[in-house]
C-alpha cells in the first residue's frame, strides 16, 4: 500500500499541530464542557476533594440559585452597560487619537509608542496607579479638585456608587463607580481602536482627498464625506468586537472596585459566587449563562460581517 | 466669479486653522491623560513618603529629595526580587514553548494539506471569545484535583494555551509571504520538511518571531486572573500577584505599591519599545492580504 504524497502530509501535519492542540484542547475546550458539568451539580468549594465530583446528581438548581438571585438582572444590566459605553468611549477616544496622529511630523513614532501604553501596561499597575490617583484622601484629583474649589468633599470615585447632584435645578443621580470604571475602559483600551483606526485612516486612498477638493470640499467636509464613510467598517467591526471582549473581562473590575458600589458585572459576579460564596456549582452555572450571552452575541457579529461581505459582492 | 472663490478659499484656510487648533489642544488634554499614571506611579515611588503624605497633590517634585528607598523596601523587605525571578522564568519558559510550537504548527497550517485546514486556520482565533473566567473556575477544580494548583508549571501551561493561537496566527500570516519554492528547492535536494523549516523557514522569519515573542512574553508577565487562582504559596507569585498582595496589606502605604507598580511596568514597556516594529508587520502581514 504506497502512502500518497497527501497521506504523508497530512501525518506530519498532524503531529506538528498535535501539541498544540492538545494544549488547546485541555486548557480551553475541556474546561468549557467540564464547566457544563459542574453547573449541573450541588458543588462547594469544600466538595472538591471527595468523591460528590463525580456523582451524577445533576439538576438545575444552580440555575435557579443563580436566576432567582436579587442581584442577577441588576449583574447583566451593568455588564451591559459597561460593556457598551466602554467600548464606545475607547472607540472615540481611538479615533481622536488616530486622527491626532495621522499624517506626516516628527516624533510620530514615538508619539504612537506613547499612545499604545495604556494598553501594554500590566493590569495590576494602572489598576493601582488610577486607584491612587482617584483615592479621597490621598488621590491627586480630589485634592487639586479641592484646592482649586470645584467640591469641598473628597469623592470617593470608586468606592460610591451614587452621587447627587444638582445640574441647573435638576437633581440628577450619576452612578459614580460604575462611570469611573468604564472612564477607566475608555483610557485603558483606546490605543487597541487607534492602531486599527489609524491603519485604515493611512491605507485611503488620496485621490478620494484630491477628488474632494476639486469639487471645493473644505477640510471638515472632506472628513464628514470621504474619511468618516471609509471609517465605518472598522468602526462597527470595533465595537462589535471590543464589546464582547469587555463582557469577559474580570480583571479591571476586579482589581478596581472587586465588584463593589454597584460595578459588579457577570465575570466578577461568576468569580464572588465559586470563591466567595463557596458555590462553585453556582459559578459554573452563571458561567454557562455568560457563555450562551456570549455565543449569542458572536452569532450576531458573524451573520453582519458575512452581510457586509456579501454587500460588496 | 472671483468674490465666491475669495471666499472658498477663505473658509478653507479658517477651517484649517480650526484643525490646527483643535490638535493642539487634543495634543495637550490627550497626552497628559494618556501618561498620568505612569508619570504618578514614578513620582510617587521616588518622592519620600512625608512629603507624599503632608502634600498628595504636589505634581511636580522636590528633585533633591527624591529617593530609591521604596524601591529598596519592595525589592528586599517585600520579596519583589523573588517576584521578579519568577516572572522572568515564567515568561521566558512561556515564550520559548510557545514560538517553538507556533513555528511548528503555523506551518502545518500554512503548507501542508489536511482535513479541516481551512477551519483551523480561520477559526483558531475564536478561542478568544472564551471569556477567562470560564476556563478558570473548571480549570482550578481540574487542577485541585490533579495536585496541580500551586504549580508554576500549570500557569505555564494555562498561558500556552492563551498565546498559542494568535501566535499561531501571526506566523501563519508571515509564512504565507514567503515563496514556496525555496522550501520545493529543499524538499528536492533531500531535506525533510522539518529540516526545511529548521534550515530554510526560520531563518528569514526573524521579524516574525520576535514580534511572536514580544506578544507571548506580553502577555505571560501581565497575566493576572490566573496567576491570582492557582498560586498560594508566597514563593512561587509573580510580580502581578506580588503587588496585588502589597495592596492589600492595609498596613503598608500605598508608596510600596507606586514602587512594586514601577518594578512591573518597567520591563514590559522597555521590552515592547525595543522590539515594537515587529509586533507591527507580524500583524500586518497578514492584515495586507486580508
Amino acid at each position: 500500500m504506497a502512502t500518497t504524497l497527501a497521506d504523508r502530509e497530512a501525518r506530519l501535519a498532524f503531529r506538528l499541530l498535535a501539541p498544540t492542540a492538545l494544549i488547546v484542547m485541555a486548557v480551553v475546550l475541556f474546561p468549557v464542557a467540564w464547566n457544563l458539568w459542574l453547573s449541573l451539580k450541588p458543588i462547594g468549594l469544600a466538595d472538591l476533594r471527595g468523591d460528590a465530583l463525580f456523582r451524577l446528581d445533576l439538576g438545575f438548581d444552580n440555575y435557579r440559585t443563580v436566576i432567582q438571585d436579587p442581584d442577577f438582572s441588576g449583574v447583566c444590566l451593568t455588564t451591559l452597560i459597561y460593556a457598551g459605553l466602554g467600548s464606545g468611549l475607547s472607540i472615540l477616544l481611538g479615533l481622536a487619537a488616530a486622527l491626532l496622529v495621522h499624517g506626516e511630523f516628527k516624533g510620530r513614532g514615538l508619539l504612537r509608542g506613547l499612545f499604545i501604553s495604556p494598553y501594554i501596561a500590566p493590569v495590576v499597575a494602572v489598576t493601582f496607579a488610577w486607584s491612587f490617583i482617584l483615592d479621597p484622601q490621598l488621590g491627586l484629583v480630589n485634592r487639586l479638585a479641592m484646592d482649586w474649589g470645584l467640591w469641598h468633599r473628597p469623592i470617593p470615585f470608586l468606592s460610591q456608587q451614587g452621587w447627587e447632584t444638582d445640574l441647573w435645578g435638576w437633581t440628577v443621580y450619576l452612578p459614580l463607580a460604575l462611570i469611573s470604571v468604564i472612564l477607566f475602559e475608555g483610557w485603558r483600551y483606546f490605543p487597541f481602536a487607534f492602531l486599527f483606526i489609524l491603519a485604515r485612516l493611512q491605507a485611503i486612498d488620496e485621490d478620494l482627498y484630491l477628488a474632494a477638493r476639486v469639487d471645493g470640499a473644505g477640510p471638515l467636509q472632506r472628513f464628514r464625506h470621504v474619511t468618516l464613510p471609509q471609517l465605518y467598517t472598522v468602526l462597527a467591526n470595533l465595537f462589535l468586537f471590543r464589546f464582547i471582549w469587555t463582557v469577559n473581562k474580570f480583571d479591571d473590575i476586579f482589581l478596581l472596585t472587586r465588584g463593589q458600589a454597584g460595578t459588579k458585572v457577570l465575570t466578577v459576579s461568576v468569580y464572588e459566587h465559586a470563591f466567595g460564596r463557596f458555590d462553585i456549582g453556582a459559578g459554573s452555572a452563571l458561567a454557562m449563562l455568560l457563555f450562551a450571552l456570549l455565543t449569542l452575541f458572536l452569532v450576531a457579529y458573524f451573520r453582519w460581517i458575512v452581510r457586509e461581505a456579501e454587500s460588496f459582492l | 466669479m472671483s468674490t465666491s472663490t475669495r471666499s472658498v478659499l477663505n473658509r478653507e484656510r479658517m477651517e484649517e486653522a480650526l484643525i490646527r487648533v483643535l490638535r493642539l489642544a487634543g495634543f495637550i488634554l490627550f497626552l497628559p491623560l494618556v501618561l498620568l499614571p505612569f508619570y504618578w506611579m514614578v513620582i510617587s515611588a521616588l518622592r519620600p513618603l512625608q512629603d507624599l503624605l503632608l502634600r498628595p497633590a504636589n505634581l511636580w517634585p522636590d528633585w533633591d529629595r527624591i529617593g530609591f528607598q521604596a524601591f529598596y523596601d519592595v525589592l528586599f523587605e517585600h520579596g519583589f526580587l523573588r517576584y521578579i525571578l519568577n516572572s522572568a522564568y515564567v515568561s521566558l519558559a512561556t515564550v520559548v514553548l510557545s514560538t517553538a510550537l507556533a513555528v511548528l504548527g503555523g506551518y502545518a497550517v500554512t503548507r501542508l494539506r489536511f482535513r479541516g485546514q481551512p477551519l483551523l486556520s480561520h477559526g483558531i482565533l475564536l478561542i478568544y471569545m472564551f471569556p477567562a473566567i470560564v476556563l478558570a473556575v473548571p480549570l482550578y477544580v481540574i487542577f485541585s484535583r490533579l495536585g496541580l494548583r500551586d504549580s508554576v508549571h500549570a500557569l505555564i501551561l494555562v498561558y500556552l494555551a492563551q498565546t498559542l493561537p494568535v501566535a499561531l496566527y501571526m506566523l501563519r500570516s508571515y509564512f504565507m509571504t514567503l515563496p514556496p519554492e525555496l522550501e520545493h528547492a529543499g524538499l528536492v535536494d533531500g531535506c525533510t520538511r522539518l529540516g526545511v523549516i529548521w534550515r530554510i523557514v526560520l531563518p528569514l522569519s526573524a521579524p516574525a518571531l520576535a514580534g511572536v515573542a514580544l506578544y507571548t512574553f506580553m502577555i505571560a508577565w501581565n497575566e493576572f486572573l490566573f496567576a491570582f487562582m492557582f498560586l498560594d504559596t508566597p514563593e512561587k507569585f509573580t510580580l502581578s500577584l506580588g503587588v496585588v498582595q502589597l495592596a492589600e496589606s492595609v498596613h503598608l502605604s500605598k508608596q510600596l505599591v507606586m514602587a512594586a507598580s514601577v518594578l512591573v511596568t518597567f520591563p514590559v514597556l522597555v521590552v515592547f519599545f525595543l522590539f515594537e516594529r515587529f509586533l507591527v508587520r507580524g500583524l500586518a502581514a497578514g492584515a495586507v492580504k486580508g
